[in-house]
């Protein structure tokens, strides 16, 4: 199987084989050759999942919250995909992925596909990665996808809005209400989740959340934010948790920000492609050019700058495009 | 166009049946990080298919399995079946660790374990191991 072409594996993925659609997201992880063609093979086949984001501060509950979703999306004949990514070291490339040790409620369901993913800290290629396994586990069928990150850092804002509806866990007492404001969590979440709320300070932090939410600028028609409170250890809110998010699914579709949402997320796509092609377009460049390292020689000697540089790189290829689009 | 391929080798480090000792699991799992790996920890006793599941669907290049109960003849070969069954035995690196006594090391591998770590064994040997058998991916 290691050998495998991209058309058969795109078809054992359609068949699904779960091995295909393992094998499918280690491409894209690697970004091994061949992996675009097989993304643009799966395309057709994707948009009828409903993708959940959920993100949080370290220790909010998020692993714990997924797997009761899980359960409850499998109890309701769903069939769930779930991408948790996890911090890697800067360092050594290094990670220790975690969130699967929570998922035990519907362990040896092989309905559930569970897949640990790293932030290996590449060019911010991660949302992207995580955007296109999304396609490979809606490609082969699953009606319930769910994106877990930590909630720390712009890369783990952007994987989370490849997701149709967001969902922000926040501990209770986390914090006064300037450490909400300074994380910027209250723009990106469509529902918000005190989790622990058998903790003292949930409500508090109910009401603050809910305080804040009240003072954001919001044009008429926008979705309005709404505030649960869940205990995921013991399952409790879990159902009516479910149903804000269902809510807010059926709102997509009724206001027609399904549309908008999904014309902005394949433009950002797109720009994201280019932005990674011409990156490559110019990196050979440079190696052509002996390398970058012979460049900034001649910066550390002072005998030129970066900005000349880079106008010299890239001039003959503006010159390039001008003329192709005569 | 030169596609940069980011290769990381991910692993399945598994804790499998009646063995409530992780300490080695633990102490593998961080030399695994620190040595550049993606590892994931399967927590405590889990039952074959579980293991099989989550390598499986993870796509691991190494499952590790360490095993102190002495069970290993019994779920070694449950979770090799299990791989089998998914098309995920032949590129997976088996690997065991734990408590195997020198008469049943025969056996294990012709089940398919591809190499077996007993207690002692500089972690170097183990992921210099790994990083020479890891089959590509790509």
């Amino acid at each position: 199987m290691a050998t495998q072409d991209a058309p058969d594996l795109v078809d054992d993925l359609l068949a699904g084989k779960h091995r295909a659609l393992a094998r499918t997201i280690t491409k894209i992880e690697n970004r091994s050759a061949g992996y675009r063609d097989i993304v643009s093979a799966l395309y057709p086949h994707t948009g009828d999942a409903d993708v959940v984001g959920i993100t949080g501060s370290p220790g909010s509950g998020k692993s714990t919250l997924v797997d009761k979703m899980a359960k409850q999306y499998r109890d309701a004949g769903e069939e769930v995909g779930v991408i948790a990514v996890d911090p890697s070291s800067p360092f050594t490339g290094g990670a220790v992925l975690g969130d699967r040790i929570r998922m035990a409620s519907t362990s040896t369901d092989m309905d559930v596909f569970f897949r640990s993913m790293s932030a290996r800290g590449s060019l911010g290629g991660l949302s992207t990665a995580t955007a296109d396994a999304v396609k490979a586990l809606d490609a082969f069928g699953k009606d319930k996808i769910i994106v877990e990150t930590v909630g720390a850092g712009q890369s783990e804002v952007d994987i989370v809005k490849t997701a149709d509806t967001v969902a922000v866990l926040v501990p209770p007492s986390s914090g006064d209400d300037v450490q909400m404001l300074k994380a910027g969590i209250l723009e990106i979440g469509d529902v918000f989740v005190v989790n622990k709320a058998d903790l003292t300070g949930a409500d508090k932090t109910v009401t603050e959340l809910k305080n804040m939410l009240d003072m954001r600028e919001a044009d008429p028609g926008d979705w309005t934010p709404e505030v649960v409170e869940t205990i995921a250890k013991s399952g409790e809110g879990v159902e009516n948790f479910l149903g804000v998010l269902d809510d807010h699914t059926d709102w997509l579709d009724e206001s027609g920000r399904r549309e908008q949402q999904r014309h902005q997320r394949h433009a950002e796509e797109l720009r994201n492609l280019l932005r990674e092609d011409a990156s490559d377009l110019l990196a050979d460049e440079l190696a052509a050019r002996g390398g970058i390292d012979e460049l900034v020689e001649r910066i550390d000697a002072g005998e030129t700058t970066p900005y000349d540089i880079a106008d010299d790189v890239v001039g003959p290829l503006a010159e390039c495009l001008e003329a192709q689009r005569d | 166009m030169s596609q940069e391929s980011q290769r990381n080798i991910r692993c399945l480090v598994a804790k499998v049946g009646l063995d409530g000792h992780d300490r080695g699991a633990h102490v593998i799992t961080r030399a695994f990080r620190d040595a550049g790996f993606e590892v994931i920890y399967s927590g405590l006793h889990k039952a074959p298919e579980e293991i099989v599941q989550a390598a499986v669907q993870e796509d691991v290049d190494v499952l590790g399995i360490s095993i102190l109960s002495g069970a290993h003849n019994t779920l070694v070969p449950k979770i090799v079946e299990g791989l089998q069954e998914y098309d995920a035995f032949e590129d997976t690196l088996i690997i065991v660790g734990g408590i195997i006594p020198e008469e049943d090391r025969d056996g294990l591998e012709e089940d398919g374990v591809d190499a077996i770590f007993g207690p002692g064994t500089p972690m170097e040997e183990t992921i210099e191991f790994i990083r020479e058998n890891v089959q590509p991916r790509d």
